[in-house]
C-alpha cells in the first residue's frame, strides 16, 4: 500500500473519491471481521498433527501456519464460525465463549 | 448550423445521438421509444455509425450494461419509457451513485396500472430522487439540442453524473416537426472526447460499486448530493455555449410574460406550449397571467425559482403524475416547499391533468385559470389539488 488510508470511521464526505471508487487495491483487509465473533476457536497443540485441515476450510483464510508446524487463528479476521473446530480430525480444537 | 428538416422528433433524437458519436447503445424496445432505439439499430447495421448496439432481454439489462461501458469510459446511450424504466429502477440509482456519465433519453408515458401506452410523467416522478440530472423539454429541436446538452454535461469532469432527458411520449416523440440540425464542427466544438475522472482499466486497477457499510454510507450521501448541486454550475455553462453557437438560448426556468403576471402557469414538458397560447388568449382578454417552464428539474434550480416567481400571488402548478395519497402532484408538492417562508408566498394551486395522454386543450388552460380565480385568495387546504377533468 502507497499510502496509509484513513479508515472508514475517519474518511470524510470530501476524502471518498468520485462515485465512491476505491483507487487503493486490496484495502478490504483492514476491515476487521473479528468483531463478529462470539466464539474463538483454541488449538490444543498437544494432539494437533498439523495436517493442516482447518487451514483448508477456513472460509475466511484467517487460519495461517505457526512456526512450530500447528495452525492458528488470527483473530483480527476470525468471524469464529467453528468450522475449523467441526472439520479437524482430531478434534483439538475448541470454540469457547469469548467472554472467557 | 447544419440543414433545417422536417422529420419525426424520435428520428431527430437518434440522429443526434448519432451526430455525438456514441460508442454504446443499449436498450429495449418499449412504446413510445421505440422509433429511437430502432433507427439507431439500423444506423450501427448500416455502418453509418460505429457503436455497439447490444441487444438486451430487458431494460434491468439495458442499464446494467450502460454502467459496465460507462465505467471502461465508452459514451454510452439508452433509451426507455414507464414499465422499462420501472424494471431498470434498481440500477438507475447505482449509476448516479457511481458517477457514471450515461445519457437516457425517456420517452414519457404513465406507468400501469391499468396498462396505457400514453404520455405523463408518473415514469420519470418514481425515480425523481435517482440523483440522475433530469431536464424536460417542449419540442423536436429542444430534444435534439438536449441530447447534445446530456452528453456535454454529464462527461464533463466536474459533473460525472447520469443525464435523463424527458421527451413527452407521441406527444412529442411521434410528431413531425422542423429541427434544426447541428453541423459536425459544432457538435466537435461543442462536446469533446469523453474522459472518465474514474475508468476500469488494467494499467490502473480500481474498484467500482463497492459495498458501504453503515460508518460510510451518510458520508456517501453527503458526497453524491453535494455532486449533484454542484453539477449546475456545468449546466449553466453548457446552456451558455450552446447559446453562443446556436443562437438558442436555455435556462432553468424559462419565463413567460411571467414579469409582473399575478398568476403564473408552471409547466413542465411539451404542455408548455400549449399553456402559451393559453396565456396569449387570455392576455388578450385582459387578464393578468404569465407562465413559468421548469426545465431543469434535478437539481432544483431554487434560486432562479423563487426569482422567477417573485411578485406572483398565484402560482397555478400542473403536474402530470398522482402523488397517490399525498398533497396531489409531486411537482405542486415541491414548489409550495420551496416557496415556504417565501416574503408574500403565493397561493400554489395544482391541477393534475393530462393522464395517460389525456388530451389537455388551451380551453382547458383557461378553464383552469378561471377557475383558480374564483378561489379564495388566502391557501385553503380543500383547494389545494383538483384532479382536472375527472367524471365525478
Amino acid at each position: 500500500m502507497a499510502k496509509t488510508p484513513k479508515s472508514e470511521l475517519e474518511l470524510t464526505w470530501k476524502d471518498l473519491e468520485v462515485g465512491c471508487v476505491i483507487s487503493n487495491p486490496g484495502n478490504a483487509c483492514q476491515y476487521k471481521t473479528g468483531d463478529w465473533r462470539s466464539m474463538k476457536p483454541v488449538v490444543d497443540k498437544t494432539h494437533c498433527i498439523r495436517c493442516g485441515v482447518c487451514y483448508i476450510f477456513c472460509p475466511d483464510m484467517a487460519v495461517h501456519k505457526t512456526e512450530d508446524g500447528c495452525f492458528e487463528a488470527d483473530l483480527y479476521y476470525c468471524k469464529g464460525c467453528g468450522i475449523c473446530a467441526r472439520e479437524c480430525f482430531t478434534g483439538c480444537i475448541t470454540m469457547i465463549p469469548e467472554v472467557e | 448550423m447544419g440543414e433545417r428538416v422536417g422529420l419525426e422528433v424520435s428520428i431527430a433524437a437518434a440522429e443526434a445521438v448519432k451526430m455525438a458519436n456514441v460508442d454504446v447503445i443499449a436498450a429495449y424496445p418499449i412504446t413510445p421509444q421505440t422509433h429511437i432505439v430502432e433507427h439507431l439499430a439500423e444506423v450501427v447495421a448500416d455502418g453509418e455509425l460505429d457503436a455497439e448496439f447490444i441487444p438486451v432481454e430487458s431494460e434491468h439489462s439495458a442499464m446494467s450494461v450502460c454502467c459496465g461501458s460507462s465505467a471502461v469510459g465508452a459514451r454510452t446511450f439508452t433509451c426507455t419509457s414507464s414499465q422499462g424504466l420501472a424494471l431498470m429502477n434498481e440500477i438507475v440509482f447505482i449509476t448516479a451513485s457511481m458517477r457514471l456519465p450515461v445519457v437516457m433519453v425517456l420517452a414519457n408515458r404513465s406507468l400501469s396500472g391499468p396498462l396505457s401506452i400514453w404520455n405523463d410523467h408518473s415514469d420519470v416522478m418514481s425515480i425523481r430522487d435517482c440523483g440522475w440530472v433530469q431536464v424536460f423539454v417542449e419540442n423536436g429541436q429542444e430534444v435534439f439540442d438536449h441530447i447534445m446538452f446530456a452528453f456535454r454535461v454529464a462527461e464533463s469532469q466536474k459533473v460525472s453524473l447520469p443525464i435523463i432527458v424527458n421527451v413527452d411520449g407521441f406527444i412529442l416523440t411521434h410528431v413531425i416537426e422542423p429541427v434544426e440540425f447541428w453541423d459536425p464542427e459544432t457538435v466537435k466544438s461543442y462536446l469533446p472526447p469523453f474522459k472518465p475522472v474514474n475508468r476500469l482499466h488494467p494499467d490502473n486497477p480500481v474498484t467500482m460499486g463497492a459495498f458501504g457499510m453503515p460508518g460510510i454510507y451518510t458520508e456517501t450521501r453527503k458526497a453524491q448530493d453535494s455532486a449533484l448541486i454542484e453539477a449546475k454550475p456545468e449546466i449553466l455553462k453548457a446552456w451558455q455555449e450552446m447559446a453562443d453557437l446556436t443562437g438558442r438560448n436555455y435556462k432553468p426556468v424559462e419565463s413567460y410574460h411571467a414579469e409582473g403576471a399575478e398568476t403564473l402557469f408552471l409547466t413542465m414538458g411539451s404542455i408548455g406550449e400549449t399553456v402559451s397560447v393559453a396565456v396569449d388568449e387570455l392576455r388578450a382578454e385582459g387578464k393578468s397571467v404569465g407562465q413559468l417552464s421548469l426545465r431543469l428539474w434535478r437539481p432544483f434550480p431554487f434560486e432562479e425559482f423563487r426569482q422567477a416567481a417573485a411578485g406572483a400571488k398565484r402560482i397555478i402548478v400542473l403536474d402530470r403524475a398522482v402523488s397517490m395519497g399525498g398533497q396531489g402532484g409531486p411537482v405542486a408538492t415541491e414548489i409550495r416547499s420551496v416557496l415556504y417562508k417565501e416574503k408574500n408566498m403565493p397561493v400554489v394551486t395544482n391541477f393534475l391533468c393530462g393522464f395517460a395522454g389525456r388530451d389537455v386543450t388551451v380551453d382547458d388552460y383557461k378553464a383552469m385559470f378561471e377557475k383558480a380565480s374564483k378561489m379564495s385568495k388566502r391557501r385553503v387546504r380543500e383547494e389545494d389539488y383538483i384532479i382536472y377533468g375527472v367524471r365525478e
